[in-house]
């Protein structure tokens, strides 16, 4: 059974042998594979082919990866459903009438229904952790400047990662192994002080953990994710993990700093898409420009973008244009700063946090697109950690009324064996 | 009931600056969603003045020549090239 999960199916070898070889690997389609078309699920780039690789694709190759094609998206990566895709929706596996959830979703799916055995996804505000969820996979969203984005064609580069996703925690530890580690492409890649081994981190002992589980994540959940949360975190403390309840003020912001400052730095990023250099042309049908460059640049950009592309390149100009700068991206970012305080503060005193992943269960198709504002607050316990840069991952803890429910687990700056260990307790 | 006014003008005008043009529909409809959007946005001035510790230092390469993509391949995703350059609309 197909689930759109794929925009191309593409078959790029290895060139060198290593820990994945023989693994399938889909890769999200806004990250540059050489002479495959590269879409990020939008009319824009419907055609663009980019002439070289990203540098996670280049390490895929190196590793013994077989890639297996290049998955559907919100276009550009702007979306939680995976349904403002140009080339139409993704459908979730576990249950065909609902969303796979966004941005990511169609590397869950292709994950969650076997046509892959590991995928690649980019997480901007979610995007990784909330497909995870809604698909019943794991998903890890890095530490900021753990995996290079160089090749990955930006949408609020201050925030995002790329990240694998994969059946258990162990195989996306694995996956993150081989694409993680300083790149001279990227300036904002860290070099590690120490020889991490992330697959090693899922030994599932969580005995003498501190687990501190961010109250106001919980308490705006549904109930039925709500209890299938509970219910893990019980079993871990079981297991000989410490719980406590901890509380962060700042988090009340988080949603609104998040898309301010992702709506900013989206239209600055996407005013690359101009039809010259790449993208729909804004020439006439017989090649002609008609107008000057102001004109044809913005009958390009009405053709190639999407409603929610367009909605929110235009409030990103709104909230940087004169008069509003500092009423919305000034305090935007003394959220952002508010947040890492908030957060640096508890993990000082617990070793991971713990939250619902997403605080809804998986909407149907064509539910929730109507409201963005409701869709927005969907990514609420999501986005915080891409605010405070920090890593957190996604892992499968129960249903409720048979639908994924996903836990998240939040690590310090470079903790990823933190997290990995504890979600590996609750698989 | 909203506080933040904006009407189809507004977004008119803020798509000019984002050169990006609208369908009439889409003016209207960014109108209405926008004033509910920026709203929600709004529940940021509650957040206080907080004091970033920047730990930030220019991080610089040494300027050396190195291989980069060659012009055919820098030209391939273009709509128009002549002489080896993009071709674009008249500016101004």
């Amino acid at each position: 059974m197909s689930h759109d999960a794929f925009i191309s199916r593409e078959t790029i070898e290895a060139v060198e042998s290593g820990v994945l070889d023989g693994q399938r690997v889909a890769v999200k389609d806004n990250i540059s594979t050489q002479g495959v078309e590269t879409t990020c699920g939008s009319a824009m780039l419907a055609d663009y082919v980019p002439p070289y690789d990203a540098t996670v694709v280049e390490r895929l190759k190196g590793s013994g990866a077989t890639i297996v094609g290049k998955t559907n998206m919100d276009e550009f990566g702007m979306g939680t459903t995976t349904e403002t895709s140009h080339f139409g929706p993704t459908t979730n596996p576990v249950d065909e009438e609902r969303v796979p959830g966004g941005s990511s979703g169609g590397s869950a799916a292709a994950v969650a229904a076997g046509e892959a055995d590991l995928a690649l996804g980019s997480d901007t505000g979610g995007s990784v952790r909330c497909p995870a969820a809604f698909c019943g996979v794991v998903g890890i969203k890095p530490t900021y400047g753990l995996v290079s984005r160089y090749g990955l064609v930006a949408y609020a580069n201050s925030l995002e990662q790329i990240g694998p996703l994969a059946p258990t925690v162990e195989e996306a530890a694995e996956l993150l192994d081989v694409v993680a580690g300083p790149d001279e492409h990227d300036a904002t890649t860290r070099k590690q002080e120490r020889d991490v081994d992330y697959a090693a981190a899922a030994d599932g002992d969580v005995d003498g953990m501190t687990i501190g589980v961010l109250s106001e994540l919980v308490s705006g959940a549904d109930e039925g994710v709500t209890a299938a949360f509970e219910g893990t975190i019980a079993d871990l403390e079981a297991q000989g993990a410490e719980v406590r309840e901890v509380s962060l003020d700042s988090l009340a912001h988080a949603v609104q700093a998040y898309y301010v400052i992702a709506m900013s730095e989206a239209s600055s990023n996407l005013a690359r898409f101009d039809g010259v250099r790449y993208g729909v042309s804004g020439a006439s049908d017989e090649g002609d420009y008609d107008g000057n460059w102001n004109d044809a640049f913005a009958r390009s950009r009405e053709a190639g973008f999407g409603s929610e592309v367009k909605r929110r390149v235009l409030l990103g100009t709104y909230a940087l244009s004169a008069g509003y700068h500092d009423k919305y991206y000034k305090k935007a970012q003394d959220a952002r700063a508010w947040i890492k305080r908030d957060f640096d503060d508890v993990l000082a005193e617990a070793d991971v946090l713990a939250s619902p992943t997403m605080p809804v269960l998986p909407p149907k198709l064509g539910e929730s697109l109507d409201d963005p504002l409701q869709l927005y607050l969907m990514d609420a316990n999501t986005v915080p950690v891409n605010l405070a840069d920090l890593p957190a991952i996604s892992v499968p803890a129960g249903t409720a009324d048979g639908l994924p429910v996903g836990a998240q687990f939040v690590g310090p700056a470079f903790g990823e064996e933190s997290i990995i260990r504890a979600a590996s307790a609750v698989e | 009931m909203s506080e933040t006014a904006v009407d189809p003008e507004t977004v008119e005008h803020v798509a000019e600056l984002a050169r990006v043009d609208l369908t009439p529909d889409e003016r209207e409809r960014f109108a209405a969603q926008f004033a509910e959007i920026l709203d929600s946005f709004a529940a940021l001035d509650e957040v206080p003045a907080v004091e970033a510790e920047p730990d930030l230092v220019n991080v610089l390469r040494t300027d050396e020549v190195r291989e980069g993509l060659s012009q055919a391949d820098a030209l391939s995703n273009a709509s128009a090239t002549e002489n080896g350059y993009f071709e674009g609309p008249p500016v101004g």
